[in-house]
């Protein structure tokens, strides 16, 4: 409009900023989190990403200084916006900011000044960017053995990591089962970040966390009015995750009403929030994951079959710790890397007696159990190098043991002649040092005789099977009343394949 | 019994951010919901574990700010410390209503009214 048609002209050095009212409607379609701003720096606007980002609604960050919705770390003191003056640009910055979901994120942010046709000052424009991925793969250019956060190199990872990027291509329902511990978030998050939704938002939602009325709500959203004390519209998280994909994280813990409403969606993609008449099409992709038997539930008739079958489209088995024994050194190194790092200390390994317990130990709560050890012990430990005394007591006080007969004295020896190397007594003291460990270990498995000896027991029964089908594999597996996969695997494991 | 309380401030108002707060307010809240006591603190170059030190030798059993990051909060929690973040406000008018026992994680409390998120 000419400025002598404006009937409430602009003063001379600021306007207002006025949205035009079909733009929240274009901006909430934008895969990056948008914020607009007066020049007071107050929230003017927020898009659907920016929601789904800092956990505020839009309606109650309006008119809030920015500072207090975004929460980033450069907000307070050294805000960029502050140092735009008449004629500045647009600025960009890297930082984290704090969601209301108590997560750090990192992000890339554009701050653009808004003016008007007189080139005068009126608000300033931010789009945000989640650049979690970005960090991760930075940090782990140089290491392989890994994908996204997961990490290992068994031949049951490297089989994930080949499955994970075609996973991730498609648009299918994504069934993750495994133990606690075993990295089923994480796995959810990798297929997201390497899916072509990666610019979407992530969505987590814990069905056991919430009774069944508030996850209802929070899951499908509801109108205003819809019940007492629902004064606003509510999105949902299925609206929220919009163009990304939607984590059901303890899907066994869905109330049975629910399900009906989840399996509802999965036919025909449209959310319908509480109390409201018209549907909303949502092109979310759905990864959940459970650590229960849900064919056993269905059996119990706790869980739903038509929607285990739903769910059920790619379905992901994740190995838990004690399958993949070769994982635990990288992972110990992995994650003392990842500590010494973060609490700045000078820890250069494990010494042979920690190792030998660390490796010897059976893990029942998997990586997350592993990761909490060396966490603790990079705390505990003073010295370079975490010794047995910094273990938690638990480990040190018990020895269940998974090895192989004559694997793991063989294994401390060959993986770290560097750690022995550098003990402080020398070649001398480190050769009876790994004498007693060994006579230590041993004596260990004769206390242990009868569990140590099944692997045996287990290895030749595959060969009698494998003598008795003429080396036919699938009728070894029929005479063993196991799967082929399984056969397979533990000819692998016991080096039978070779 | 009296409640020692702690607020994150930003100038006038509670911070966005409990890591990076440089200031705080610990104020002894009576049984009958009165403020007996308020003093403020520098904290200059203090990290997020001095702070947490700080809260737990202090006898501080409520801790308001803005945005604080999950390890932190389940941590002062496991240490009986009742954390009520996303606070938006003015603290003054957070402290009174936290002496009326009426404050509440994400309440947002601004010079036209207040809200719960």
């Amino acid at each position: 409009m000419p400025d002598n048609m404006n009937p409430n002209p602009l003063p001379p050095e600021i306007g207002t900023l006025d949205i035009p009212m079909a733009l929240p409607f274009i901006i909430d379609e934008l895969p990056l989190g948008i914020v607009a701003m007066d020049c007071e720096r107050r929230v003017v606007l927020l898009n659907r990403s920016m929601e789904a980002l800092t956990g505020f609604d839009r309606k109650d960050a309006k008119a809030i200084a920015c500072r207090h919705i975004i929460r980033g770390d450069f907000c307070l003191g050294k805000c960029p916006v502050l140092g735009m003056s008449q004629g500045s640009g647009m600025v960009c910055v890297e930082g984290n900011i704090i969601n209301r979901q108590r997560q750090k994120i990192p992000v890339r942010v554009t701050f653009t000044p808004i003016r008007d046709l007189r080139g005068h000052l009126i608000g300033f424009f931010e789009t945000f960017e989640d650049i979690r991925m970005l960090g991760t793969m930075a940090g782990k250019t140089s290491e392989a053995y890994t994908f996204g956060q997961l990490v290992g190199r068994s031949p049951q990872m490297e089989q994930i990591y080949r499955f994970l990027p075609m996973i991730a291509q498609s648009n299918s329902s994504v069934l993750l089962t495994g133990e606690t511990g075993t990295g089923k978030d994480l796995v959810a998050e990798a297929i997201h970040q390497e899916s072509s939704r990666a610019k979407g938002p992530f969505i987590k939602v814990n069905c056991g966390a919430l009774p069944a009325t508030l996850l209802e709500s929070e899951l499908f959203g509801h109108q205003k009015g819809a019940f007492t004390g629902a004064v606003e519209n509510k999105p949902g998280r299925f609206r929220l995750a919009h163009n990304g994909t939607l984590f059901l994280a303890e899907i066994g813990d869905l109330p049975l009403s629910l399900q009906v409403k989840l399996l509802t969606f999965l036919d025909d993609r449209v959310v319908h929030p509480l109390g409201s008449t018209k549907g909303f099409l949502c092109d979310v992709r759905v990864i959940a994951a459970t650590h229960q038997d849900l064919e056993l539930m269905v059996r119990k008739r706790t869980f739903r079959e038509d929607l285990l079958f739903r769910l059920n489209v790619v379905r992901m088995q994740l190995p838990p710790l004690r399958d993949r024994r070769d994982d635990v050194q990288l992972l110990l190194d992995h994650f003392l890397q990842t500590f010494v790092s973060k609490f700045k200390k000078p820890i250069r390994g494990f010494s042979t007696n920690a190792l030998r317990i660390l490796l010897a130990y059976a893990y029942p709560g998997n990586v997350r159990e592993l990761k909490n050890i060396v966490e603790y012990a990079s705390n505990v430990c003073q010295v370079n190098q975490i010794q047995s005394e910094h273990l938690p007591a638990y480990l040190t006080h018990s020895l269940p043991s998974y090895r192989p007969a004559n694997d793991a004295p063989q294994m401390i020896a060959a993986q770290h002649p560097a750690t022995q190397e550098e003990s402080p007594d020398g070649a001398d003291s480190a050769a009876i040092e790994r004498k007693i460990i060994i006579d230590a270990i041993l004596k260990t498995q004769e206390d242990k005789k009868v569990e140590l000896e099944w692997p045996a027991i287990e290895r030749k029964m595959i060969i009698d099977a494998i003598v008795k089908a003429q080396g036919r594999r699938n009728k070894a597996a029929t005479i063993l009343g196991w799967s082929r996969s399984r056969l397979y695997r533990k000819m692998i494991q016991y080096g039978i394949e070779k | 019994m009296a409640t020692k309380a702690l607020i994150c401030l930003y100038g006038n108002e509670v911070a966005p951010r409990f890591d990076l707060t440089r200031e705080v307010l610990i104020a002894v809240i009576g049984d009958v919901g009165k403020v007996q006591e308020e003093k403020e603190l520098v904290l200059p170059h203090a990290s997020v574990e001095i702070i947490c030190n700080m809260i737990i030798t202090e006898g501080i059993k409520v801790v308001i700010c803005g945005g604080i990051e999950e390890e932190y909060y389940q941590y002062l929690t496991w240490k009986n410390v009742t954390v009520l973040d996303s606070v938006i406000g003015n603290w003054h008018a957070v402290l009174q209503r936290l002496a009326q026992g009426r404050l509440q994680s994400g309440d947002i409390l601004t010079e036209e009214g207040s809200k719960n998120t």
